[in-house]
């Protein structure tokens, strides 16, 4: 569709430059690939801002990383044409520049990652808003990823957010996800990077026909490199994370149902405001040390 | 002087008729061709069957309504041979005594036919419609009256024939067969103009009889027609070409012209469950509709029931469309079919509802899309996920219109397309994609319920015979289907084993290495799904050697016998029904039936998967006259059945109406006064269970065929210890 019949003021300026980051996902019970749900949540989220915004003011993309070639036919192709199937018509496959080639010679430290790949990548383009899902279903599946881009593109990054209600180029205003079903709207400054949770509205579904027809096109952006910060991980396996018990106080159905309709109280806590940064900095940093959080 | 004008309006009437028949033709040609073309000679062969699928299929249909099929013959065979010989005796001008005592008879009893049909008219059921229908028993009276008073002239002597045919009178006997010749000679194809009458069903009916989609539905000299109830696969090759249907345009020109024969009589709708319930579904409607589309207009003509609820959205004159026109509307979600990006952009509609003609998006524009602009959408979604594919509708159109077809082709583009199937249903096939079933379950859960039944595994036991030498095949493959992860359908499966074993049938399961059949993935329109589900269970089966495969669950029975033919898996199946009974004349199996004594009556609801889409009514029927029940046949059993609203993935897609199907499917068992309402089939259980009965009445007890053969069964003392495993959980469970 052309933008040119538009006649809304943000038309003038250049699209908004959306990028929507998506990874292999994994079924957890039968193990196959599939879109993962969180980056599926979180480019259905862009379509639905693209749609509601004026013909040709969003720009929307969505990458995937991947360190070798896909294969057409593929599993990880399959997988990755469900995001194709929501209604993109090409999804960019950012690789290294000569992909599967191993560039690397030391072996031992085999630990690299795709990640820096994207942070080149997205210095390059420099889109304004960037979304993905929190955590990815394959590969570490650490959470840590919208965190690593955040830190190296020195951007701000808003979690959990379930709602883009507008755009206008220089701010970002957005619904945020609290427990118990509880909203924020946050007004966020552009470049932003925002991830996606489960309390994101589900994805539509992935129409077989528009899936085989999208185009998966490869784009060489940069060498491999090492994981550094991988590589300083120690990898145990998993434990069942213990359940802090609830003490149930109520006597009574209603002081239960109460209970549990109640909203979390802020209880301790100081709410600061008109203080300048170092004050605010040393405030939290004398909360995280009371908490045991740093020593 | 009136001879001469009689002449002039018979031809000008027949040339206007092969005018119109072109134009028609052309409609249905809008659609797509066939794989192969057809050579003159098939062209020929295929009219030539006319005669006899008239006679004898179409007319078996019609039979079943004697008053109507009587009424029918009389007036139309009355009519079409007073049409010629009108033509003979008025046209070309050959009149003799005998032709005019012949042209007598059929007008007579044209006349005849005629009152019949009047007297129907005169207080027309809800599932007639109306308009022009009503119109039809006036002109066939006064064109019958007049042809055969002016014929009298013919064989009565000169002078008072002369009275008769000629002056005021000759003038009025005249006009009247002129009316006549409007109505039914040139309304039959609408002379070029856009309005057809009533007739027009003998002009599309009969072409849709030479060229009907599925041949093997009809008899020939040397066999008789079957149920060929096999959903048509869709060639997913051509990554291209848009899938299913979207516009009127995609039928194949054989669907149009069915949907161009429809004559409005309205059998379908008082079969159809989802209309009974409320739902907005009207399978006569819905052909109607596809007619307006593929002629280009809106539905304001319609006469009939409208789509049941929500009236004044559903009211006619609020839906229309054109040939090239999206039936149900864009999709919110759709990027359309590359061809079919239009390079101005007022295209794309930007919801399921409103939407602009689209000139020249794909192909070109035609007359029909001309006229259409305000119009929203032809058929509301909601209208085609509302059918649970029960066939009810197919089974009684004597047009033999093929809406299950057409509802499923449909539903493949919205699936396919658009992704845009409603409810659960995405949930439901986003789970057959990633683990392959539908509830999302480790393919091994599907053996949890047997964990002590021990049961022979394919694999294993096919090994075991191959390391031994022995060449036996196993003599059945139970196929468990999706039941198997359903609490109450595993009491029925156990039941099952037990009267395998009490017979010492050799059988074995797949295991783990089962998939769903690919039955709710294709109705719902995933053909994709569905065809991934069906190369690997046939490539699953072809690596065991079997006999036969039996099964519990109608639907896999259908899909695996009939729908994977085409896919290259041939298989002998049975559904449990027929294999007990089969056991039972085999003597294989002995029964107490005083064991059942207690019971009460018994009534059989056929399961439409097994009974209107495979034939098998018998089977069940003789289990339980075995088993000394007392049966209670309901109103609509057999052929008629009654869904129970369990198929289609209706239950998935959840459309909601005014009641629910298996309600009034409980309603029908209660009316019979029977204690027992006997399925065989785990959906109808599900569906049937899920009843409450209303206040102050007892509810039938819902049971499978199998678990009543169970109950009844004597052991022989060998076989006692095999069956006594499985004897004792499923009485605990029962007794639960
Ligand atoms: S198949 Fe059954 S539910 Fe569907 S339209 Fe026909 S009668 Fe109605
Ligand atoms: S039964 Fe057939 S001919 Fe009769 S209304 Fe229905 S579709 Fe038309
Ligand atoms: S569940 Fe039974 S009655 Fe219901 S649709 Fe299927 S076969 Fe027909």
């Amino acid at each position: 569709m052309k933008a040119d019949r538009s006649s809304v003021a943000q038309q003038a300026s250049a699209p908004l430059e959306v990028v929507s980051l998506v990874s292999l996902g994994q079924h957890p019970v039968s193990g196959r690939l599939r879109r993962a749900e969180q980056d599926a949540r979180a480019l259905e989220l862009c379509l639905a801002l693209e749609r509601q915004s004026a013909p040709g003011a969003v720009s929307l993309s969505a990458w995937h990383a991947s360190g070798s070639e896909i294969a057409l036919g593929s599993e990880q192709d399959q997988a990755l044409r469900g995001y194709l199937g929501m209604g993109l018509e090409s999804l960019t496959l950012v690789t290294p520049n000569a992909p599967g080639a191993a560039p690397l010679k030391a072996v031992d430290q085999p630990v690299v990652d795709v990640w820096p790949l994207l942070v080149t990548r997205l210095k390059q383009a420099a889109p304004q808003l960037v979304v993905c899902g929190g955590q990815g279903e394959t590969g570490e599946g650490s959470g840590l990823l919208p965190h690593l881009l955040a830190e190296s593109l020195g951007w701000p990054l808003v979690e959990g957010i379930v709602a883009i209600e507008s755009c206008d180029g220089a701010h970002l205003t957005a619904l945020q996800a609290l427990p118990r079903g509880q909203r924020r709207r946050l007004r966020v400054k552009l470049p932003a990077l925002v991830s996606v949770d489960s309390a994101a509205p589900a994805a539509r579904q992935s129409a077989f026909a528009q899936a085989r027809r999208g185009e998966l096109s490869t784009l060489a952006s940069g060498e491999l490199v090492h994981d550094a910060q991988a590589e300083t991980f120690g990898v145990a396996p998993a434990r069942k994370r213990p359940k802090r018990l609830k003490r149930i106080k109520a006597t009574s159905a209603r002081d239960r149902f109460k209970a549990a309709a109640a909203k979390a109280e802020g209880g301790g806590g100081k709410r600061l405001e008109g203080v300048s940064a170092e004050e605010g900095a040393a405030e939290i940093l004398k909360l995280l040390r009371e908490e045991g959080v740093l020593r | 002087m009136n001879d001469t004008i009689l002449s002039v309006l018979i031809f000008t009437a027949l040339a206007l008729a092969a005018l119109g028949a072109v134009k028609r033709i052309g409609l249905w040609r809008q659609g797509r061709a066939d794989a192969t073309s057809m050579s003159v000679g098939e062209l020929i062969a295929s009219l030539a069957k006319v005669p006899r699928r008239y006679g004898v299929d179409l007319h078996h249909v019609v039979a079943r309504d004697r008053y109507m099929a009587n009424t029918h013959v009389a007036t139309g065979g009355g009519f079409v041979a007073a049409a010629l010989l009108m033509v003979v005796v008025y046209g070309f001008g050959i009149d003799s005594a005998w032709l005019g005592v012949l042209l007598l008879l059929a007008s007579g009893a044209m006349f005849g036919g005629a009152l019949f049909v009047r007297r129907r008219r005169l207080d027309p059921p809800a599932r007639l419609s109306r308009g022009p229908w009503m119109r039809l028993p006036k002109s066939l009276l006064v064109f019958s009256a007049s042809l055969f008073v002016m014929s009298l002239s013919l064989v009565l002597p000169e002078g008072v024939g002369g009275m008769i045919s000629g002056g005021i009178l000759g003038l009025v006997l005249v006009a009247g067969i002129a009316w006549g010749l409007l109505e039914m000679i040139v309304g039959m194809t609408g002379g070029g103009s856009r309005i057809t009458g009533p007739t027009k069903h003998a002009f599309a009916g009969a072409l849709h009889l030479a060229f009907h989609r599925r041949p093997a539905r009809f008899s020939t000299r040397d066999s008789a027609g079957i149920r060929d109830s096999a959903l048509l696969p869709l060639d997913l090759t051509n990554p291209e070409a848009p899938l299913g249907v979207g516009k009127p345009s995609d039928f194949n020109w054989r669907q149009l012209l069915g949907f161009d024969a429809c004559v409005q009589c309205g059998r379908c709708e008082a079969v159809c469950p989802a209309f009974a319930a409320g739902q907005p579904l009207n399978p006569k409607k819905l052909i109607q509709d596809m007619v307006v589309g593929m002629a280009g207009g809106s539905d304001a003509a319609y006469a009939g029931s409208p789509y049941p609820g929500d009236e004044p959205r559903r009211a006619p004159g609020q839906h229309g469309g054109g040939p090239q026109q999206t039936i149900v509307g864009a999709s919110p979600h759709a990027r359309p079919a590359a061809q079919a990006v239009d390079s101005d952009s007022q295209t794309v509609a930007s919801g399921p509802i409103q939407m602009k003609a689209a000139p020249g998006a794909a192909g070109e524009a035609t007359d029909g899309d001309k006229l259409i602009h305000e119009f929203k959408v032809l058929v509301e979604p909601e209208t085609l996920w509302a059918c649970t594919t029960c066939r009810a509708c197919v089974e009684e159109c004597p047009m033999m219109i093929e809406h299950v077809d057409a509802i499923v082709d449909m539903r493949r583009h919205m699936t396919l397309e658009q992704g845009a199937t409603p409810g659960k249903g995405v949930e439901v096939l986003d789970n057959l994609i990633a683990t392959d079933n539908p509830g999302g379950f480790a393919l091994e859960a599907r053996l949890h319920w047997a964990a002590d039944l021990d049961l022979p595994r394919i694999a294993e036991l096919q090994a075991a015979r191959e390391a031994a030498r022995d060449p036996r095949p196993v003599e059945a493959l139970l196929w468990l289907g999706d039941g198997a992860f359903d609490m109450r359908n595993q009491r029925t499966l156990r039941a099952f084993v037990q009267v395998l074993r009490a017979a010492r049938v050799d059988f074995a399961i797949l295991g783990a290495e089962e998939r769903d059949s690919g039955d709710v993935a294709r109705r719902l329109g995933d053909e994709a799904t569905f065809q991934s589900l069906a190369t690997r269970n046939i490539a699953t089966l072809s690596k065991y050697r079997f006999a036969r495969i039996i099964t519990c669950d109608p639907h896999s029975f259908h899909v695996l016998g009939r729908e994977y033919a085409a896919f290259g898996g041939d298989y002998l199946v049975n559904h449990h029904t027929s294999y007990m009974n089969e056991l039972l004349a085999a003597g294989r199996l002995s029964l107490d039936a005083t064991r059942l004594a207690t019971l009460g009556a018994v009534t059989w609801h056929d399961p439409c998967y097994l009974g209107r889409y495979n034939g098998e009514f018998e089977a069940p029927r003789s289990l339980l006259a075995a088993l000394g029940l007392e049966v209670r046949e309901m109103q609509r059993s057999g052929f008629r059945s009654r869904c129970c609203g369990g198929g289609g993935g209706a239950p998935v897609t959840d459309i909601p109406g005014k009641q629910r199907i298996p309600d009034m499917r409980m309603g029908d068992v209660r009316e019979t006064g029977a204690e027992v309402v006997a399925v065989g089939c785990p959906q109808c259980t599900a569906m049937l269970e899920g009843v409450v009965a209303p206040a102050g009445e007892a509810e039938p007890q819902v049971l499978d065929l199998a678990e009543l053969m169970a109950r009844a069964l004597v052991l022989e003392a060998s076989t006692q210890g095999l069956a006594t495993s499985t004897t004792q959980p499923t009485d605990a469970e029962v007794a639960a």
